[in-house]
């Protein structure tokens, strides 16, 4: 039999919350971490809002040593390592001292969109000068894509798996399940998943010559980001990092660990960019089909979901994405489960969004509770059309809920489906 | 630039990369970086660059295969001022 696989462990780094207590209380009271950044205008970005964590200097090095900070040039590394370490710290487990033997059973799989752009900006003007020989030690630790991977092994001792994915937008979500099926495999003990995402003008100077971010709320951040509007024009750009510590039931058991969730299944697929699917648009049938089989694999009825955490960018796919749940769940109006999207709030964390959106899903069954789903006074009328008003909370929703899916869905023609069961206490 | 003047110049540079178990108070000029400070070997190529800021010269390749104690480092510096 599949070894039963729980959470013990979050972490989470987001525009509107660093820690999982704060980001608890601003998910809760519908808090906007989206702000107007000069630096963006001053470079004629179109959009000029985004979703950036508030990390202090203080906070930097409660994580890391002077040492690490000296030349330390890397946002995504920076959001891993502290979300990561939170996760650890939150599930009780003690890094192994450096004269100890590593935790042979402790893997990593922490996706990453980019290392960081900063540190290969600063690499390349140097080395365009001729000055090669002046990057000093950090440059290949901080550009690797692995690099939040190696960092977190090297302060943990960790020494199963150790590794980065890169799926694009559903990277967070296609972590935690494939941390869980290491564990289910019996390959490791404890997973630490996550994702994490830079930001900046360098990372999200792309999307905005691809005009799918929104140009319209420069005077107006915090109501930029608009999923399931009929005003919804563009993401919003954001970043952070989100972590969640996996192991076997087991395993959480034996150590007497608080559970907040169990992992029960999952599926990661594409569309092959075939028919309506492309680089920059899911194939319909492919996001139905991972979210059949993440069912499936759940041993779940779709009438057993009791919550949808959605992808949900605020863009002109928002309506496809709710008809492909209606179809795949087979329920649609007054049958429909609720949805949420965290987007509203924190924007678009790219990379990062999976495991942020993983991190408040598990909250929400943990607490239970259904954050609101922000600037959606005026929800689209093809979506109306679709579900009834009432699966789309506006304001808090405090009730027991016991059955999450999140998806995920990233450029590439990529999906990612998850489903998470509040654990029974 | 006496040895002495080198020396507590160096001092400060050698000590950010000690690691976090290793006191100031190891580092003497007889100290090989790597196998008594504890000082990770990638750290090598950042007391160069310092060096190289903080006494105006530049290192070559061969200064750097050279570079394994304090001592070593004074040498090096010395030759570089004359």
């Amino acid at each position: 039999m599949k070894k039963r696989v729980v959470i013990t462990g979050l972490g989470v780094v987001a525009p509107n919350g660093v820690g999982v207590n704060d980001f608890t209380k601003a998910i809760q009271n519908g808090t906007s971490g989206i702000e107007h950044y000069p630096l963006l205008a001053d470079l004629n970005f179109s959009c000029q809002i985004g979703g950036i964590p508030k990390i202090t200097e203080e906070i930097k090095k409660k994580y890391l040593t002077n040492l690490q900070l000296r030349n330390f040039n890397s946002n995504a590394i920076l959001y891993g390592i502290i979300a990561g370490m939170d996760a650890i710290h939150d599930a009780g487990i003690k890094p192994s001292k450096t004269d100890e033997v590593p935790l042979w059973g402790l893997g990593i799989v922490f996706g990453a969109g980019n290392s960081s752009a900063n540190k290969y900006r600063e690499s390349i003007y140097k080395i365009d000068e001729g000055n090669v020989r002046r990057l000093g030690s950090t440059a290949v630790l901080q550009t690797m894509s692995s690099g939040v991977s190696a960092y977190l092994a090297g302060m943990l001792g960790a020494a199963n798996q150790i590794t980065t994915n890169s799926s694009a937008c559903a990277t967070g979500t296609e972590a935690v399940l494939l941390g869980y099926e290491r564990i289910t495999s019996g390959k490791a003990t404890q997973m630490l998943c996550g994702s994490t995402s830079d930001d900046g003008p360098y990372i999200w100077g792309g999307f905005d010559a691809l005009k799918v971010i929104t140009y319209k709320h420069n005077d107006s951040p915090t109501k930029g980001s608009r999923p399931m509007s009929s005003t919804a024009s563009g993401f919003v750009p954001g970043s952070g990092a989100g972590a969640l510590l996996l192991e076997t039931l087991e395993s959480a058991q034996k150590r007497g660990a608080k559970i907040y969730a169990e992992v029960l299944g999952g599926h990661i697929n594409s569309g092959g960019q075939r028919q309506n699917g492309s680089m920059t648009a899911p194939n319909s049938e492919a996001v139905k089909r991972c979210i059949s089989q993440a069912l499936k694999d759940a041993s779940l009825h779709p009438d057993e979901i009791d919550c949808i955490n959605g992808h949900l960018t605020a863009t002109i796919k928002d309506a496809t994405e709710i008809n492909n749940w209606t179809e795949a769940l087979n329920r649609k109006g007054t049958n429909f489960p609720y949805i949420n999207s965290l987007k509203g709030m924190v924007g678009h964390c790219l990379a990062a969004s999976g495991s942020i959106e993983c991190v408040s899903a598990v909250l929400q069954l943990d607490k239970g509770f259904v954050f609101p789903n922000i600037n959606c006074e005026d929800i689209h009328p093809e979506i109306k059309a679709l579900i009834a008003e009432k699966s789309i909370p506006r304001t808090l929703v405090q009730e027991p809920i016991k059955t999450i899916a999140k998806a995920s869905f990233g450029f590439g023609d990529v999906n990612a489906c998850v489903i998470f069961r509040k654990n029974k206490t | 630039m006496d040895t002495e003047t080198i020396y507590n110049k160096l001092l400060p540079i050698v000590s950010t990369y000690l690691p976090e178990d290793v006191d100031i108070k190891a580092i003497t000029p007889d100290s090989n970086l790597t196998n008594d400070l504890n000082i990770n070997s990638v750290n090598l190529v950042d007391i160069v660059l310092d060096v190289e800021d903080a006494f105006d010269i530049v290192l070559e390749n061969e200064d750097i295969e050279n570079l394994q104690s304090v001592n070593d480092a004074i040498t090096i510096i010395k030759s570089k001022l004359e």
